[in-house]
């Protein structure tokens, strides 16, 4: 005879507000086999997992029940209190009375009978359940950044100053991302390039780190500990260990007709270009798109001035294969594209231009050196204005409905550095609210306000009018004074939003990683594991996981190395023994479920079988590789003579439950 | 029977269809306005009067009147919020409490049968009660 015990939480009031739980212990009660049942106020703590170790010890009992929330929230709790007092810990089933009863339902006696219900259900699957063992896996000591800006940078040196190796893959052909291209960070005003540059020298120069610039990541199989990634290097059409980076072919390119993406657009920039100077690789790339002797096959200056003969028109993409522990998405942000904005003047006057260009206009490497001009008319202009919550917190189809989180911070910096080079030049800031929290962040933005005199106006820029002549003219409004106002800049900056890398979603399917509406890759919980994703073996750094500035960024990267590393340094890895398994003689080796397998975990082999009759005979049959097995039972499904069946979930625990239910 | 503040709002927006509780009080509406140079109360205004139920306010308002329906508000609203309708709900609300042009729903059978059915539902919207 069997004896379960079931034990029904509270949760506090968020289960026992709205179930009665001594009802629930009460009616479960009654089931034959049931030779224990209780209620306590919090089950997953110390006290209630004493009650269950206590329960065990005086009714010998032999399967395990709990009524409590999400499985996935504290199953592997009740498991492993039930593993220390000697029951196997996949003899517990859990019925979550929390989530999907007492919190999506209001009234007691409704939520009383159906938690009873979910009980009866998890009661009729634990008779049939039977002890597993979880098998062992290997761990590859190699883990992959994808994306080689600060997150990635950072992480990767995490990583490897623990002693492991790193792969970092970026598709730009520099390391560096959109901290390069910055002038300045906020809150302390120090200029990004001094701060970013050595990190990106120690990352080139690192023993334990490989750089796969202008490259991309192709393919991903295997699981946690055991990815098999394939990467796309991309032809550079230079041979990079011939190039010396002296920059004699990008000066002589004679195709000068490609917007820089760096410059953000500010700029021309050769075919061939290594996009800033400080770049890491300094190994020019040619832009075969744009190179002439690509489109026309006349041309070749480039590889007429090298002096070091590294110039390559007949260099093909290159793949690599390597194995990897863990994988590391740092694949950062870009700004939202502008062209719903024609109402703010985007498009329609060069002078209107996005906090990112702006940030160039002022960098001492950017396309002016640093003086700031109207691009335009190339002239410094008199006053600026700049524009918050360009497509932020708005909720229709041209924006995103989130905060951005840096704009404030940035437009206060922007403003204070105008203000600083150009005293005589006014600038005004339309906001919402001003959102600065961080450490030394309002002070910070009330220093732009107080020292350095810029007009801060809360409320909003209705539309920027270009006339003929290309002037500007803002219409806003100023909501503490309820007056309409006229301004006249010559430079109008919009504080765009941020949204993440373009590729996210690609990647995202590639390494069946969540994401959210917005692109952004969801973290396994929100507060409790930031900067794991829900896929075993997949950590998330920087912005791609949700807008943060720099500090934040650099913190989460810290995060994600250390996951990474606290996996790396296991030897192995306990797989999860919920995996499919073939009932080998009433399978006919129809193949459907190798078809839907997207885990390529099921092969075939010719096997001697006992048949259902008794009879011997040689037959092809399906065989499932545990170790690649992840659980997720789409071969259950798929198979016509449900052979397959998967252990923890078997089709009869199932039917049972169902049968419980109706 | 006089209506009180709360109930007046609750009619304006009723009337409006509009989810005002979604404005965030960012005034692009305001800064967008071709005539909100010559209004009392600015269409974000309007709209904040709304959402704190000051029903009274609303309808003494002069703003509605100098409103054009060009609808740059909605245009340019980044929540989806219309003050463009919330002008429109005051200005019928005004003119439903004057009483003048009470269209009541018993005296659609002495309309010709061959009336424009838009002009019908139109007049219908704007007047009875």
């Amino acid at each position: 005879m069997q004896k379960i015990g079931v034990f029904v939480c509270w949760c506090g009031s968020n289960i026992a507000g709205t179930v009665d739980v001594a009802a629930v212990a009460e009616a479960v009660r009654q089931i034959p086999d049931v030779a224990f049942a209780t209620d306590y106020k919090y089950m997953c703590s110390e006290q209630g997992q004493a009650i269950i170790r206590q329960a065990v010890q005086d009714y010998q009992l032999d399967r395990i029940v709990v009524c409590s929330c999400s499985p996935r929230m504290h199953e592997a709790t009740f498991r492993k209190c039930a593993e220390s007092v000697g029951i196997n810990p996949y003899m517990v089933e859990i019925a979550n009375i929390r989530e999907q009863c007492s919190w999506v339902l209001k009234d007691k006696a409704e939520a009383t009978a159906k938690a009873i219900k979910l009980a009866k259900a998890a009661i009729a699957k634990v008779r049939f359940n039977t002890p597993l063992h979880a098998g062992k896996s290997s761990v590859v000591k190699r883990a992959l950044v994808i994306g080689g800006g600060i997150a990635g940078i950072q992480t990767a040196l995490d990583i490897a100053e623990a002693g492991y190796k790193v792969d970092i893959v970026e598709k730009e052909p520099t390391i560096g991302g959109r901290m390069a291209q910055l002038d300045k960070t906020f809150p302390t005003l120090d200029c990004s390039a001094c701060i970013l540059t050595p990190k990106m020298v120690d990352a080139a120069q690192h023993e334990n780190i490989t750089l796969y610039t202008y490259s991309e990541v192709e393919k991903v199989s295997g699981f946690v500990g055991n990815f098999d990634v394939t990467i796309r290097k991309k032809a550079r059409s230079v041979k990079a260990d011939m190039c010396s980076g002296c920059g004699l072919c990008t000066e002589k390119c004679p195709s000068r007709k490609t917007p820089s993406e760096f410059d953000m657009n500010l700029k021309n920039r050769g075919a061939i270009y290594i996009p800033f100077a400080q770049a890491i690789p300094k190994v020019p790339v040619i832009d075969r798109d744009a190179c002439l002797k690509f489109k026309t096959g006349k041309c070749g200056i480039c590889s007429m001035v090298c002096p070091c003969d590294a110039i390559d028109y007949t260099q093909q993409d290159e793949l690599i294969t390597e194995k990897y522990g863990a994988i590391v998405l740092a694949t950062g942000f870009e700004l939202l594209p502008l062209d719903k904005f024609g109402d703010l003047g985007w498009g329609a006057s060069k002078d209107v231009i996005s906090s990112l260009q702006l940030e160039r206009l002022t960098n001492a490497a950017g396309p002016t050196e640093g003086h700031l001009v109207c691009p335009s008319s190339g002239k410094e202009p008199k006053s600026v204005v700049i524009v918050s919550c360009v497509g932020s917190r708005d909720t229709t189809e041209r924006g995103k409905t989130y905060c951005s989180k840096i704009c404030c911070m940035y437009n206060a910096k922007h403003a204070m550095y105008i203000r600083e080079k150009y005293p005589n030049v006014d600038v005004t800031v339309f906001y919402i609210d001003v959102r600065t929290p961080g450490k030394g962040f309002d002070e910070f933005q009330r220093r732009a306000v107080e020292e350095y005199g810029v007009h801060y106006v809360r409320g909003q820029v209705g539309k920027v009018v270009v006339d003929g002549d290309g002037k500007l003219t803002v219409f806003a409004s100023d909501l503490n004074s309820g007056r309409h106002l006229m301004l006249f800049p010559d430079l109008v900056v919009l504080a765009a939003a941020v949204k993440p890398a373009p590729d996210a979603r690609k990647l995202a399917t590639m390494l069946t990683a969540s994401i959210d509406n917005d692109d952004f890759y969801v973290e396994a919980h929100p507060k409790l594991r930031p900067v794991e994703s829900p896929t075993a073996g997949i950590f998330l750094s920087g912005m791609c996981q949700g807008p943060k500035d720099i500090p934040e960024t650099v913190s989460q990267a810290g995060a994600a190395a250390a996951k990474v590393i606290g996996l790396l340094a296991k030897d192995h890895l306990e797989t999860n023994p919920c995996t499919a398994v073939c009932q080998e003689n009433i399978c006919s080796g129809c193949k459907s479920c190798a078809h839907v397998c997207p885990y390529g975990a099921i092969t075939y082999a010719d096997k001697q079988i006992i048949t259902l009759n008794g009879t011997r005979e040689q037959r092809t049959v399906a065989v499932v590789n545990e170790a690649l097995c992840q659980g997720c039972g789409a071969c259950t499904v798929a198979c016509p003579s449900t052979a397959m069946d998967l252990k923890g979930f078997t089709n009869k625990q199932i039917l049972a439950e169902v049968d419980a239910l109706c | 029977m006089e209506l009180t503040d709360k109930e007046l709002a609750q009619q304006i927006l009723h009337l409006a269809g509009t989810d005002v509780k979604r404005c965030i009080q960012c005034g692009r509406c305001s800064a967008a306005c071709p005539a909100g140079d010559k209004m009392d109360y600015v269409p974000s205004r309007m709209v904040w009067e709304l959402v704190n139920g000051n029903g009274a306010s609303l309808v003494k308002a002069d703003a509605p009147w100098r409103c054009l329906s060009c609808f740059a508000c909605e245009q340019r609203c980044p929540r989806g919020v219309s003050p463009a309708a919330v002008m429109e709900a005051v200005r019928l609300t005004v003119i439903r409490k004057q009483g003048a042009n009470k269209l009541p729903a018993e005296s659609l059978e002495n309309y010709p049968a061959d009336m424009p059915q838009q002009a019908l539902v139109a007049a219908f919207r704007k007047y009875n009660k």
